[in-house]
């Protein structure tokens, strides 16, 4: 490292000027930068969103709520709520047995199990439904036997479920693990050693220990999925009123020019996402240390 | 309760931490388990805890084979180094834990929970401070509530896994004290494992030196400290010098020099003589070791002086009175007045 010498002299006091620390950069390229940072953000964060709005009430507020009180938008936003009602419960358990093995045992196959948990943020959505159209579909092998009990799951609810379930999966485990890694064994040990039975120690000492890092984790699973598009999309089928979610509305909407409704509609997933976020920046506040990935996302 | 451990061994994936250790400790004994790093001191107490199972071996609670049971039905009271105190319970929720997790049929009514843990929390002196959360308290503090969550359980036996190795030198020393008495009183029979021999010699019944997955010596302070059985021993406990020396004659010898030293019971041969640069005489005349000063230092009342022994590589210290006249070059003769001569190989 090459530093500028500076020589301290008793006569000569060097007061800071322009910048104060040697590792501050100049007032002028600070400026800068922050700006381009700040004009990025509002160009491709910030304008979208409000545009969502604008557009949503462009006809005027009578317009706006008339999307509302469409019955098929009304089915896709019972049937997101219903597909988030199963599948973040479900991710909460899968996380959080997920990210227990990971964290506390160690065991033959942990790295490669880690490097599974990722898979779905590393694969295109679309790939993930596809996977299941060929799973379930109607040239799978397991057709047969599905047809035979008259389940559906392919251009159904079930299959959009499991692709919802699959694409969020990553969030709680990624989140608990690192925590829990962090937090170690000894809590468990030392309650485990007082008497505790293994469930009396999970509810009483690993979950209080995990709470806000579940919550967050729970939160971003949960934005994503009321707002998966890609793995949905494949699977759903569109048939509007049984299979559409609110995005996949958005979009069938938005194709047969029906512009206002479908901002309505996007609207109402980015105040989802508005919330979400705060959410998360008051538990970042709150619990920031108890948090571990809140440099991550 | 007595604690027997019958030749335990322990491996974590094939590598040994554990070498068929047996160890017994007697009914409100207070024993150190005390070694470097690595020495398996804490697998043995993890073991004697059910906190890991045995790969070999079994372990006795008086005449109960201990072996195969869980670390809840073995009943102990373990502290650990790092406090382990459940941070979302207050201090009193923390030390009634063992007590609220019993099943219904053996847990003490509500009311007489909180009497005992409150019991419990003047016992460690710390009354008054129950609504406190752990963040809230001092190491020492954190320290004293997880001995009394561990005593809550009313323990067979208590094992304390380097329970003041993570508090600064002040408070260590009080605490120490304050388990000794805790032990004498309460009367349960402790095993602490401890890197510290200072805490070893003053606080423990008894000391188990281990070394590498084995056990090196077991005995008093005294018997440990004043009659190592092996090298090991020897240097690890106390301060210590060491040389190599040859045995002839049932005489020692260095540099082809007797040195005044008689070894009526060594073997002939190369062996290594250990000593405590205390347990020192200067001698005028007569066969001695005899070496150049090389560097000199006050420790306390007396001056602790590094020699150079004719030749050897190997330096050694010895104490003189703060007072000797000796300077750097200067010329020492000195016999040690107790050594030991450990057979070379």
């Amino acid at each position: 490292m090459f530093e500028p010498e500076v020589v301290y002299d008793s006569r000569r006091v060097i007061l800071p000027t322009d910048h104060t620390r040697p590792t501050t950069e100049r007032v002028w390229v600070r400026r800068l930068l922050i700006g381009i940072a700040v004009a990025f953000m509002a160009f491709v964060l910030v304008l979208p969103l409000v545009l969502v709005f604008t557009e949503a009430f462009r006809k005027g507020a009578d317009t706006y709520f008339a999307a509302f009180a469409d019955r098929q938008s009304q089915q896709a936003i019972i049937l997101t709520l219903l597909v988030a009602v199963i599948a973040v419960p479900l991710n909460l358990v899968f996380g959080v047995a997920a990210a227990w093995c990971v964290a506390k045992y160690e065991f033959w196959g942990k790295s490669f199990l880690t490097t599974l948990i990722d898979l779905p943020f590393s694969v295109s959505p679309v790939v993930s439904g596809m996977v299941y159209v060929l799973l379930f579909g109607a040239q799978s092998m397991l057709h047969p036997l599905l047809k035979a009990y008259n389940i559906e799951i392919i251009f159904a609810v079930p299959g959009i479920v499991l692709a919802t379930v699959f694409v969020t999966f990553p969030f709680i485990a990624r989140e608990l693990i690192p925590l829990m890694q962090d937090q170690g064994n000894t809590d468990e040990e030392a309650a485990l050693s007082l008497g505790a039975t293994g469930w009396q120690t999970f509810t009483r000492v690993t979950l209080p220990n995990i709470k806000w890092g579940l919550l967050y984790g729970v939160l971003l699973c949960n934005a994503r999925a009321m707002g998966e598009f890609g793995a949905v999309s494949v699977v759903s089928g569109h048939i509007r009123g049984k299979t559409t979610t609110m995005p996949l509305d958005i979009e069938i909407l938005y194709n047969e020019y029906n512009f206002t409704a479908a901002f309505a509609i996007a609207s109402l997933l980015a105040m989802l996402a508005l919330v979400t976020l705060v959410f998360k920046t008051i538990l970042e506040y709150r619990f920031g240390d108890e948090l571990a990935g809140t440099r991550r996302h | 309760m007595d604690i027997r451990v019958d030749t335990v061994r322990k491996e974590f994936s094939h590598y040994p931490a554990l070498n068929d250790v047996s160890l017994e400790v007697k009914s409100s004994e207070l024993i150190a388990l005390l070694g470097p790093s690595g020495s398996g001191k804490t697998t043995l107490l993890r073991l004697i805890a059910g906190l890991e199972m045995p790969t070999a071996g079994r372990i006795f609670f008086g005449d109960e084979d201990a072996s195969s049971k869980t670390v809840q039905e073995r009943n102990v009271g373990f502290v650990f180094q790092a406090y382990a105190l459940f941070r979302n319970m207050t201090v009193l929720d923390n030390i009634s834990f063992g007590l609220k997790v019993r099943p219904r049929a053996t847990r003490p009514p509500k009311a007489e929970i909180r009497r005992r843990a409150m019991e419990l929390l003047e016992l460690v002196q710390l009354g008054g401070l129950e609504k406190r959360f752990p963040q809230q308290l001092s190491g020492g503090q954190r320290q004293r509530v997880a001995l009394a969550r561990a005593l809550a359980i009313e323990p067979r036996v208590l094992l304390l896994d380097e329970p003041f190795g993570a508090l600064d030198a002040q408070v260590r020393k009080e605490l120490r004290k304050w388990l000794r008495e805790i032990h004498d009183r309460t009367g349960h029979t402790t095993v602490f494992v401890t890197h510290d021999q200072e805490e070893a010699l003053e606080l423990a019944d008894r000391l188990v030196v281990m070394s590498q997955g084995k056990i090196e010596q077991v005995g008093t302070p005294d018997d440990v400290y004043d009659r190592p059985n092996s090298p090991f021993v020897f240097s690890f406990i106390g301060e210590s010098s060491s040389i190599p020396v040859s045995v002839e004659n049932h005489e020692l010898w260095v540099g082809g020099r007797a040195i005044g030293l008689p070894a009526p019971n060594d073997a002939a041969g190369a062996a290594k003589l250990f000593f405590r640069p205390h347990d020192v005489e200067l001698v005028d005349d007569g066969a001695a070791l005899a070496g150049v000063v090389v560097a000199s230092r006050r420790v306390g009342g007396t001056r602790r002086v590094e020699l150079e022994i004719g030749g050897l590589p190997e330096r050694v210290e010895i104490d003189l009175p703060f007072d000797h006249p000796a300077g750097e070059k200067s010329r020492i003769a000195f016999r040690p007045k107790r050594w030991r001569v450990f057979p070379q190989g």
